[in-house]
């Protein structure tokens, strides 16, 4: 494989067979700046003759009709999480079938599918194209069984793909936990209602076959809202169950209660406050749990104090967020994936709270994405490095352990990107001089928070006085690293094999970012 | 000289800490698991055969299951572990 | 002087919280090898303390360690493991009377000694958590130069005395003030005793006040969260703040003009007061007042 440096040192594949052509790297937002515009893939569709019901005899029926054949690409949707049953049923049903060597293709890989694994090595799926890989999954691929290289795209990346054909959906399995005769779907409402369908969206718009799977057939027509509407839907199946609702509608993510989590987001809710971005009209983002989500606690305080109105809030949406949303702490709140139980609640309740699809939400390559007009967002890490690169991708022993998800898009579109964690995790520093895999670029990230010290981009010299002049405890990157490595020591670093590239990770803008190298046993 | 006189165990499953067990055996011999092993198993390593040389002790088989210790947690509880397993009853 | 308002305890065997010790912002942490550690682990515990205190780097930090009380097998051991490592004090645990204290300073000395280091340089802060402790805080105050604080047990003198706690706490008021009029007569600090409930930091916050008032130095805490509830309690009146800036400066005036006495709105301050004002200053300063004014 023909490796080249790209614009942050990391050496990238300028191609890769079965895939195609890549440019490395060069800069957030310069290819985007320079794209010449271009014709949007339009999906090859069969005109379907009138019908009153898209219902077929079952889900192998429903293959059978679909025109699908091996070595072609299907996908799905995420949004019913460690839930999830309908991949490991699409996937068995197609393994007996008989169907090989196909391009598997979710919106991510839930944590739960370590099944996915044997899918590869029984021969049914020779390609994986992913948002994130962990478990079985991950350390697959990090030992190198797969022949092809696997490529991890963002959710604004893997939208911007599709639309412009880079990934060339045949049949797409969209989970529906509401759905009527003729394929209109939605996600709020049924036994296995997941809130939002906004992955899904994309792919019914493009994929050239799409199979609404549910366990809820409505009566006709589905209402009062529509995710995926009946014209973009090819057949419907019925299943028993989409999976476990306990998974799929957790309970309301809490505020964590741990010391070390809350030291943290108090840290990054003090430089957000510092930096003077809380004002009326500002937007923000957060993750679903731990520090990052502890932090909206904090500003949601800050805003009822000051009596500030947000304009918007954007994510990856919680219960948290929802209950800001209902105190009216935002105008809107634009929900691209629903963490909790609390959310479709909100989203059947609110028309403020809406439903948007991947590309809205992040897709550099469109008119204007979300991510673009966001404000400050909270982002997690596994690790970092002092030119400010983000991991969250790769463990500290280099195998996939993460994913790429909205990361890299939100630190490039925010006026404001905080990374928050602790300085050290089981033993090992946080900081390192090199990620082991870089996912968002250090350029993209304004500041890392940890509960020992905030270190902010010296591209931020706004920010950095502003932060000294509220008493911040800032610290060179450079000096916490060292701080932290007195106690914890440094670790020997990890061994990977440098010829064998098991996967890329691509940018929001098709670029190639890093290599992820096999790991040894 | 010191002397093994029975398997001493210290430590938790805790994050941060790790459980530490010592028993006699015929040579020394370390087994060091845990998602450190790679990362810190050299200096493991030193640490176990510096303490046992402290402890003047040979002979001992050390199982070190890691959850993310310190290098000066895994001493002490090594050093707890030894204790207990030389101790006079 | 440094600000002694909160003191975090941190259980000896859990290395977890030990090695964020520095993080939550607490004026000095209390590392336990008594009553948060079960009897099967007082070696463990005593080993992973040595090990904290011998090898990590606390910074500005105070360590002080809670040694197992004198009437139990571990008292020797813990004093062997830990004098010769330099904690900021030792805390004394179940002190009754004089005696229990020069008991424990014979003890040290003799570990110091052994140690090279003079003997007297590591401090005991001595816990009263009787009704004899109590009735006994000046003599337990004064026993030997080594004493440099006294400490309220609240919970084991609510058993003594056969009562319970309550929310106001009324019930510890005479103890409470004897603590601190002893620790004063003696010249030492005075620090007050644990609020269990972390689930309400509104009954930590008043109590915390209530013990400001009455003169303690500083308080327990049992939990990184309620650090910053003492600390609030702490935070002097901005009208003191601006007399002590008058006092201080009243004092500098007449440092400066060669005048041995100063005064202060007519009346006289002497050199506890300049010394009580500068300290007001500096607590002020640490949370950014200026001029009385909070940021």
């Amino acid at each position: 494989m023909n490796l080249a440096k790209n614009s942050i040192g990391r050496l990238v594949p300028l191609e890769i067979p079965g895939v195609g052509t890549f440019d490395p790297y060069g800069g957030a937002f310069n290819r985007i700046l320079q794209s010449a515009s271009r014709a949007a893939a339009h999906p090859v569709r069969k005109p379907e003759a009138p019908s009153r019901s898209k219902v077929a005899p079952g889900l192998k029926a429903a293959i059978e009709r679909s025109g699908l054949e091996n070595g072609m690409t299907i996908s799905f949707h995420h949004h019913l999480r460690n839930g999830d049953a309908v991949i490991p049923q699409v996937l068995e049903t197609l393994l007996q079938m008989g169907y090989r060597d196909l391009t598997f293709a979710p919106s991510s890989i839930p944590d739960s599918h370590d099944c996915v694994a044997d899918y590869v090595r029984k021969g049914l799926i020779r390609r994986i194209w992913t948002s994130g890989a962990r478990g079985e999954v991950g350390r697959m691929i990090s030992r190198g069984e797969m022949e092809e290289t696997v490529v991890i795209r963002s959710h604004g990346g893997r939208a911007r793909a599709i639309e412009e054909g880079s990934i060339a959906i045949d049949v797409a399995f969209l989970a529906a936990p509401a759905c009527d005769a003729l394929g209109n779907s939605a996600g709020c409402s049924g036994k296995s209602a997941c809130g939002s369908l906004g992955y899904a969206i994309t792919d019914a718009r493009f994929a050239r076959h799409v199979i609404a799977v549910t366990d809820n057939l409505v009566e006709y027509p589905l209402h009062p809202h529509i995710s995926i509407p009946q014209y973009l839907v090819n057949q419907v199946v019925i299943v028993d169950s989409l999976g476990d609702p306990t998974k799929i509608a957790t309970g309301a993510a809490r505020i964590t209660r741990n010391p070390l989590d809350l030291k943290v987001a108090e840290n990054a809710y003090r430089l957000i406050a510092a930096s003077g971005i809380l004002a009326p009209g500002c937007s923000f983002q957060v993750g679903a749990g731990g520090a990052s989500l502890a932090v909206a606690a904090f500003v949601r305080d800050h805003m009822k104090e000051k009596g500030i109105q947000g304009s918007f809030g954007l994510g990856g949406i919680s219960g948290y967020m929802a209950q800001m949303l209902e105190e009216g702490l935002f105008r809107g709140l634009f929900d691209v994936q629903s963490f909790d139980s609390a959310v479709t609640g909100s989203m059947t309740r609110n028309r403020a709270h809406m439903e948007i699809d991947p590309s809205w939400y992040a897709n550099p390559m469109n008119q204007g994405c979300l991510v673009h007009n966001l404000d400050v967002v909270i982002l997690a890490a596994l690790d970092v490095d002092t030119d400010f690169n983000v991991n969250v991708m790769t463990g500290n022993d280099g195998v996939l352990r993460g994913a790429s998800g909205g990361h890299s898009d939100t630190a490039a579109g925010a006026k404001l990107a905080i990374v928050v964690a602790p300085s050290f995790r089981g033993g090992v520093p946080t900081v390192k001089d090199r990620v082991q895999t870089v996912v968002t670029p250090g350029e993209t990230v304004d500041a890392i928070v940890t509960e020992r010290g905030i270190c902010i981009n010296p591209k931020r010299a706004d920010l950095w006085e502003a932060a000294r002049k509220a008493n911040l405890p800032v610290k060179e990157i450079g000096e916490l690293k060292k701080e932290v490595e007195r106690f914890t020591g440094v670790p020997e670093p990890v061994e990977t094999d440098q010829g064998r590239v098991v996967a890329v990770v691509e940018y929001r803008d098709g670029t190639l970012v890093d290599s992820i190298y096999r790991v040894g046993e | 000289m010191g002397l093994i006189r029975r398997m001493g165990q210290a430590g938790t499953l805790e994050s941060a800490d790790c459980l530490v067990t010592v028993a006699g055996a015929e040579k020394d011999s370390l087994d060091y698991r845990g998602g450190n092993r790679k990362l810190f198993g050299e200096r493991t390593r030193k640490l176990v055969q510096e303490t046992l040389a402290r402890f003047q002790v040979s002979g001992v088989q050390v199982t070190i299951q890691d959850q993310g210790a310190l290098e000066l947690v895994i001493r002490a509880r090594l050093e707890t572990a030894l204790g207990r397993a030389m101790k006079e009853a | 002087m440094r600000a002694m308002r909160s003191m975090l305890y941190i259980p000896g065997n859990a290395p977890g919280m030990i090695q964020n010790a520095t993080v939550f912002g607490a004026d000095m942490v209390m590392i336990d090898l008594e009553d948060a550690v079960a009897l099967a682990e007082k070696d463990a515990a005593r080993d992973m303390t040595a090990a904290f205190l011998r090898s990590y780097d606390f910074g500005d930090l105070p360590v002080i360690v809670r040694i197992n009380a004198a009437d139990t097998p571990y008292f020797d051991a813990d004093l062997e493991a830990i004098v010769p490592l330099k904690p900021f004090a030792v805390r004394l645990p179940k002190c009754q009377d004089a005696q229990d204290v020069t008991k424990a300073d014979a003890r040290m000395s003799g570990i110091e000694k052994r140690s090279g280091l003079p003997a007297g340089t590591v401090p005991i802060h001595a816990m009263l958590e009787s009704a004899r402790g109590i009735e006994n805080a000046y003599a337990v105050a004064t026993a030997c130069p080594r004493v440099k604080a006294l400490t309220l047990g609240g919970q084991d003198l609510t058993a003594d005395l056969g009562i319970q706690k309550t929310r106001d706490g009324w019930e510890f008021f005479y103890a409470r003030s004897r603590v601190v009029m002893a620790a004063k007569a003696a010249g030492i600090d005075a620090f007050d005793t644990v609020w269990t409930d972390f689930n309400d930091p509104e009954g930590l916050f008043l109590e915390a006040k209530q013990i400001v008032e009455l003169g303690f130095t500083g308080k327990a805490a049992i939990h990184p969260s309620q650090v910053e509830v003492i600390h609030r309690a702490f935070r002097p009146d901005s009208r003191e703040v601006l007399k002590a800036e008058r006092i201080v400066a009243a004092a500098a005036e007449a440092e400066r003009q060669g005048r041995g006495v100063v005064a202060v709105d007519g009346k006289m301050v002497d050199g506890p007061i300049i010394a009580r004002a500068r300290h007001l200053i500096s607590l002020a300063c640490h949370y950014g007042m200026e001029g009385g004014e909070s940021r």
